[in-house]
This record gives structure tokens, sequence and C-alpha cells, in this order.
């Protein structure tokens, strides 16, 4: 209850009021790529990024979700294509542009020699903000996160769940139009995760766009309206997660383990159950609409499987589908 | 056409100024903080212990002390201004080399600044004027401290005090460019020896005109035997024009360096 | 099975071969350019003036090498000692073996000696090359070394365990090391400062070092006598070793 509350508070506008026209993306990129050396990191992709959705990139370590976020950013220059961020060009208008992002970085980079409070305070100031508005937007803002105990403690002996909320919030010092949220979970605690799930869902709810990286399918499916999916370099599928899973998996999957070694020769054995099998080194996944029915013809077949388990598909099994690796090894 | 360029220009310069003082807040608002405040005030006793054990505690075992050019005037006159111009040095040095490289490879706190409208040349010059504030505050204590013990008087302190602050930007500017082409901290020690033999041999502890002639040479190529002589020419009082000999060399000095970190911090930052 | 202080003083060996230039540099070369600074340019001043009785190439050399040992033995003792707790936190991967925490003091100690040693056998060596060595004595100044070395590292061990940012050695380095070197006789005689400062110096390491390596490069008798100058040196090791211990475990405690 509190936290809604502390949510009222913050004066968001509901409607954005944009320089582009409605029509317009606020990210458009065509034929996009990044390459460093001979090594290309994003190899042409195509995104559209509208007012007020959540957007994500789903892909793997090293699909080149964080260099195309840093493009994004405009600290990083594309090497080919076009790119339009809020109407702007990110190579000439870089300081314009970046005036009305709100970035939260992959790694904290949070300032160990300051407090909690002082880290929003220098910060907005880096936007031009005034010293009062400043710190009035601190005080918000760490309501908002629920930091406001922490307000003048040093960051250092903060929690990374609680230095996270504090990336966050910094990200949102200067009011943004569109946050960039690279990996905005990774390395926390399923209760930490929880809790920036929960804060980010209210923004997106207040219709701040959002564009976010992640390689866990459950975090894809939790914020985003839509997503790509990216591997290598490449988008391979673009969606809603709902669409991606009825377009690339069915409703349910049986997850079957074998007591004995060797997995690959039940493939054969299996063959005709279902749409689709898929073997992973520890167990067979079989793709149908319906489990149950798949499951039963599995034993009618006499295989006696050690294990059983038949849930909905997801995001994972898209990417599997797609790329034939899992996303997180 | 004029009329209308300049105020644009005026508000772009503005603004920039702005953002590159932003940097330096962050410094400021660091700077209030317990652990970080007593390395402020540590770093005004050093020099004050040098001028005391060697301009007046070796002064002692100097029994007259001529110049090259006749006149006789106390060791510790002739040291003090060399502490003055070193002091500069070292506060501008320590600001944009070592912290410079900590806040920009170690503490990643530039990672976050170029998310904002700041860019690397307004992150150069913040940290530059920080360097500069905290140069200038121990230059007035120690000038102070000269005028308090006869080395100086309080006229020339004041001539003198603005004198410092370009031999802080000649250093500082220099630093930061070097700071952005530091691997390791083990790179440090390389810079440590450099700017030591500077403090030594820079005719801070005797004239350079009684070095052997090779030396002299170099010294005169030096950044820091400029700043020496510039602040000894104000504070005892003798002017000449090589003073705006040594005054445009040290700005020359520090334009190269600004230019070399900008330039470079874009290159590093940007990838 | 080595000894644990001795796989304590080999980890560290390891890790010097990777930055040994550096190191080179700072604890053999900045002692060399002092010399030369002072003991050419200023020293031409000086002897003018006759006061010494002595050379002031020839007064300042040996407490140039005791200080040597001082920096360091202050070097080495402060931040490698930090980041063994801090950064790479070290001394928490050595408290999941069998190495108990006088090892880590002792073997880390040991390492910083033998550092100290080889400065100061370089240093002698130049010295020597000055012609700055006047007595056979001169190799008495290496134990000399060490022994500062050991009765400077090991307090500054028991300080760096203790404080909690490394912003705090900068207060160590302006408030002890540097006045140390400075005011501690190494280069005018401490008879000409004011008292409260004489008594400083005579409490500080260094000055009794700065004695005791003079008389050995000049042959010259101590101010106090030899062994109580070694006395007094032993006295700051034995009780910067024991702090040491007791702030180790303190801080590992946890």
């Amino acid at each position: 209850m509190v936290l809604r509350k502390s949510l009222a508070d913050l004066s968001y506008p509901r409607v954005r009021v944009l320089d582009v026209s409605a029509a317009e993306p606020l990210i458009a990129a065509h034929g996009l790529v990044k390459r460093f050396g001979d090594f290309t990191a994003v190899a042409g992709i195509d995104v559209d990024v509208r007012a007020g959705e959540a957007f994500g990139f789903l892909g793997p370590n090293g699909a080149g979700k964080s260099s195309t976020m840093r493009m994004i950013g405009c600290v990083s220059a594309p090497s080919g294509g076009t790119l339009r961020i809020l109407g702007m060009d990110p190579v000439r208008d870089g300081p314009a542009i970046r005036a009305r992002l709100g970035v939260c970085p992959q790694q904290d980079s949070l300032d160990q020699d300051i407090t909690v409070r002082e880290n929003l305070t220098v910060y907005a100031r880096y936007f031009g903000i005034s010293r009062r508005q400043a710190r009035q937007r601190a005080d918000e803002l760490l309501e908002f996160v629920q930091l406001t105990e922490r307000a003048n403690d040093k960051v250092e002996p903060l929690s990374g769940g609680m230095k996270r909320r504090l990336t966050i919030a910094r990200a949102l010092v200067n009011d943004p139009a569109i946050v960039l949220l690279d990996e905005p979970t990774t390395g926390l605690d399923p209760q930490a995760r929880h809790l920036v799930w929960e804060r980010l869902f209210q923004l997106k709810q207040r219709g701040v766009t959002l564009v976010l990286t992640t390689h866990y399918m459950d975090e894809a499916e939790q914020l985003c309206d839509r997503l790509v999916v990216m591997d290598g370099g490449r988008i391979g599928a673009e969606g809603s997660p709902r669409q991606l899973i009825e377009r690339y998996a069915t409703r349910e999957v049986v997850e079957l383990r074998f007591s004995d070694a060797t997995l690959d020769s039940y493939l054969g054995k299996l063959e005709g159950i279902g749409e689709r099998l898929e073997l992973l080194p520890d167990r067979i996944l079989l793709y149908a609409d319906d489990g149950d029915l798949a499951v039963a013809a599995v034993h009618e077949r006499q295989l006696r499987p050690s294990s059983v388990l038949v849930r909905r598909s997801t995001l994972e099994d898209v990417f599997l589908h797609l790329t034939g690796r899992t996303l997180v090894d | 056409m004029v009329t209308l360029v300049l105020p644009r220009l005026a508000a772009r310069a503005e603004q920039r100024f702005q953002r590159a003082a932003a940097v330096t807040g962050r410094n400021v608002t660091a700077a209030r903080h317990f652990g970080y405040w007593w390395v402020l005030v540590s770093g005004f006793f050093e020099p004050v212990l040098y001028l005391l054990s060697i301009g007046v505690g070796v002064g002692a075992l100097i029994k007259s002390f001529t110049l090259p050019d006749g006149r006789v005037i106390p060791y510790a006159a002739f040291v003090a201004p060399a502490m003055l111009a070193a002091s500069a040095m070292n506060g501008a040095l320590a600001e944009t080399t070592m912290n410079f490289f900590g806040k920009m490879k170690y503490l990643r706190l530039y990672d976050g600044v170029l998310a904002t409208p700041v860019k690397p040349f307004e992150i150069a010059l913040g940290e530059l004027m920080w360097a500069l504030v905290r140069g200038s505050i121990y230059s007035v204590a120690f000038l102070g401290l000269m005028v308090a013990m006869g080395l100086t008087s309080a006229g020339w302190a004041l001539v003198a005090l603005p004198a410092t602050v370009i031999v802080g930007l000649a250093f500082g500017g220099m630093g930061m460019a070097i700071a952005t082409y530091v691997r390791s901290w083990q790179d440090f020690d390389y810079i440590m020896v450099v700017q030591f033999a500077l403090f030594l041999f820079s005719g801070t502890f005797a004239p350079a005109g009684s070095y052997p002639l090779v030396m002299q040479i170099v010294v005169q190529l030096t950044p820091l035997y400029h700043g020496v002589e510039l602040l000894r020419g104000l504070t005892t009082g003798v002017l000449g024009w090589g003073l705006l000999g040594h005054t445009a060399y040290l700005i020359a000095f520090a334009s190269i360096g600004l230019a070399i970190a900008s330039r470079r911090m874009a290159v590093l930052l940007y990838k | 099975m080595a000894h644990p202080t001795y796989a304590v003083f080999e980890h560290q060996l390891v890790s010097y071969r990777r930055v040994w230039r550096g190191s080179v540099l700072s604890s053999f070369l900045l002692p060399v350019l002092f010399l030369l600074a002072m003991g050419l340019t200023v020293g031409g001043y000086v002897d003018r003036g006759g006061g010494l009785g002595v050379r002031y190439l020839d007064f300042i050399a040996p407490g140039l090498l005791a200080s040597t040992a001082l920096q360091v033995a202050a070097g080495e003792a402060t931040w490698p000692v930090h980041a063994g707790f801090v950064w790479h936190r070290m001394y928490h991967g050595m408290r999941a073996t069998p190495v108990r925490i006088p090892d880590m003091v002792r073997g880390h100690i040991m390492y910083i000696l033998l550092r100290v040693a080889l400065s100061a056998v370089g240093f002698l060596v130049v010295m020597a090359l000055f012609g700055a060595v006047h007595s056979a004595w001169a190799p008495a100044a290496l134990p000399v070394a060490v022994l500062v070395g050991l009765a400077t590292a090991a307090p500054i061990f028991a300080y760096s365990a203790t404080i909690s940012t490394d912003g705090m050695f900068a207060v160590l380095f302006r408030f002890a090391v540097v006045p140390m070197t400075l005011f501690a006789g190494v280069f005018f005689p401490v008879d000409s400062l004011p008292l409260a400062a004489r008594a400083l110096a005579y409490v500080s390491p260094l000055w009794h070092g700065v004695e005791l390596t003079r008389a050995a490069t000049l042959g010259t008798p101590t101010a106090w006598g030899g062994w109580a100058h070694v006395s007094f040196l032993v006295m700051w090791s034995v009780a910067g070793y024991l702090l040491a211990v007791h702030r180790f475990s303190r801080r590992l405690a946890d």
C-alpha cells in the first residue's frame, strides 16, 4: 500500500507531448550495424520503438544487445545503417537526445564517494536541472525506489538490489522520454528482481517508454509489450511474447527425462508424437498443443521416462526453436 | 548576421560551462565528506614541510646564499616560491592523473556521466576546474604562510596568486592527457618518477644556472622550471620580460594538454 | 610441506614478478635522484658554509639510505595490504586455508624486507660510486636498513588493517612518513630543531636508523650509542608486529 501511495506522488504526465509527429517512432533503426575491427557485433537490424511501449531485446550474452543499446544511448556511433532517436540524429544531436533519455547500464556506475541522495542530485546537475529542483526530484525518486531510509548512506554498503534501484532512480532524474535498461535484473536474487520488475511495471503503466535487454525469458514476458529475439547480431523474430509463442512453439511442452544414458536413441521411438522434438543434454522436449494427450501416447509406446513434466511454452522455447540453443547456459 | 550568431554562440558557451561546472560540483560534493576532507587538508602540509625542512633546516647550514646575478637573499626565500610552484603542480597532477584515472577506469564514473548531455570535453574541463580550485586553495594558504614568514610581501603575494593558477592549468591539462594513456596503476610509478625529477631539478633547491650545461638546457624545456622562475620573479619582486616568456610557455603547454585530453577521452569513452 | 609463512612470502614474490620494473624506479631511482639534487647542487652551497665537518653529499647519503628503507616499507605496507582486505581480498582467501594470521603478517613482511634489502644494496653501490663510503663498517648499513624496514612496516601494517578507505593513506604519508623523512636528521642535524620537534624525531624509528647508518658509512660514533638505537628499533618492530597481528585478527573476524 505504501508503494502505491508513493507512486501517486510522482508527477509523471500520463500523455507525453513529443516534438515528433505521433506517427514517427521514438526510435527507428534500419539496417543498423556495429563493427569493432573485424568483429561485427550488430549485423544490420531493423527496429521501431513507439511511444509508450515496453520494447525488449531478448538474446543470450554476446547477441549484440548491449552494443545496440549503446548506439541508442548515443555513446557509440553506428558503423552502418540509419538510426533516428526522438526524430534526431544520434551522431550530430547526441547531447540533445541524451538530455531526454534515462540510461540504466548493465554495470552500476554509481559514485562511491558520495551518498545515495547526492548520487541523484549530482546527476541531475548534469542535465542542467536547478539545485532546488534536483533535491525535490531526488526525494521523490528515493521514495519511488524505496531508498528514502538509506538517503544519507554511502553507496558501498547497499545490497545489489538497492544499487540497481538507485541506478534506475538515477536514470529517471531528468524525467526522460525513453528509459534504456541494459539487463536490469542480471545478478540479482529473486526477491530483488521482483521488486525491480514492480517498479518498472509502474513506470510502464504511467506511459514511460521502456527499452530493455535481457537474457531472461521470464523478464521479457513480464515486462515487454513487444520484443525482438536477437542472436549473433541479427534479429530472428519480432512480436509480442504471446505472438512469438504462438508462431514458434506449440501451446504446451512435455519435458521427458530417461534414466539410461543415451537420450538420442529415444528420438526415433518418440517420432510422430506432437509436432516437434528437441534434444537437450539432459532431457527431450516434446512440443504438442495438448501435453496430456502426448504423454498418453508416450506411455502407449511402452516408453518409461524417469520423469515427465507438462508445462506451457515460453519464450525460451521460441528461442530454442529459432536458434537451436538455450538462452542461459 | 552577427547579431544572430553571437547570442547563439554565447548561449552554447554558457551551456558548456554549466555542464562542466556540474562535473566540478560533483567533486565539491564529494569533498564535503569526512575522509576526503582529511586528504584535501593534509595536501596543504606537504610543501610547508619541505619549506621548513629544506628552506629553513638546510638553509641554516648555508651561511650566505648568493644568486647568480649577485643578489644575496635568505635561502628560504629562494626555496619558497619553488615549493609554491611544486605544490600547484602536485595538486593539479594528483587530481588529473591518479584521481581522474581512478574515476574513469576503476569507478567507471564517466560511463554514467556520458549518458547525460555532458560531453567528454566538458568532463575534462570540469575536472580541470576542480583541480584549479583545489590548487588555488593551497596556493592562497601557502602564500599567506610566506607573507607571515617574511618571505614575500602581501602585495607580491596577490600578484603571484593568478600565476599559480597558470602553473596549475599547465600541469592539469597535461596530466589529463597523460592519464588517458595510462594502462594500469603500475604506470603511475613512471609518472611519479618524472614528477619527482621535475620537482628536484627545476631550479627548485639551487639556481638552474649552477647545473651542468647539458642539464641547464634540458631543464629549460620542462614546464616546472618556467613555473618556478615565474613565481620566484614575482614573489621576490624582480620583474623582467622573461616572465612573459615563462607565462606564454605555460599557457601553450596547458592548451596542448587539454586538446589532447579531450580528443583522447572521446576515443576512450565513445567506443 | 612448506611452512605457511613461506607460502605467503612466495605468493608475494609471484606478484612482484609482474610489477618489478615500476618498483625499481620508485625504490631505487628516486633516492638516487634525491642524492644528486641535494648532494651535488645544494651541497655546493652548504659546503661553502662548512658547518657540518663532512661533505654534504657524505652527510645525506646514509640518511637517504635509511629513508629509502622507510619509503619502500611504507609503500609496500599500505596500498597492497589495503588491497588484500578490500580490493582483491587476498587475506580473506588465505583465511580459508591453513595459513594463520601471524603467517600472513610475517610472510608479507618478509617479502617487504627482501624489497628493502634489495633497494639498500643498490643505493649503497651508488653511494660507493659517488665516494660517499668512508668506513669498513659500511656493509652494516644493510642490516640496519632491514631493521628500519621492519620497525616501520610492522606498525604501518596495523594502520592499514584498521582504516576503511584508502584515502587515509594520504594522511599517513603527509603526517608521518613525509615529516619523518624531512625532519629526522636526513637533511640536517636534528639539533637545530625546536625542542618539541626534536623530541618527535627521537621517537621516530627513522632517526635511529639514520644515526646507525651514518655511523656505518662515515665511521663516526652515534648520538646515543649503537645498542640504544638498535634496541629502540627492535621495540618499534615488536610492538608494531603484535599490534598488526591484533588488527589483522579484528579485520578478518567478520
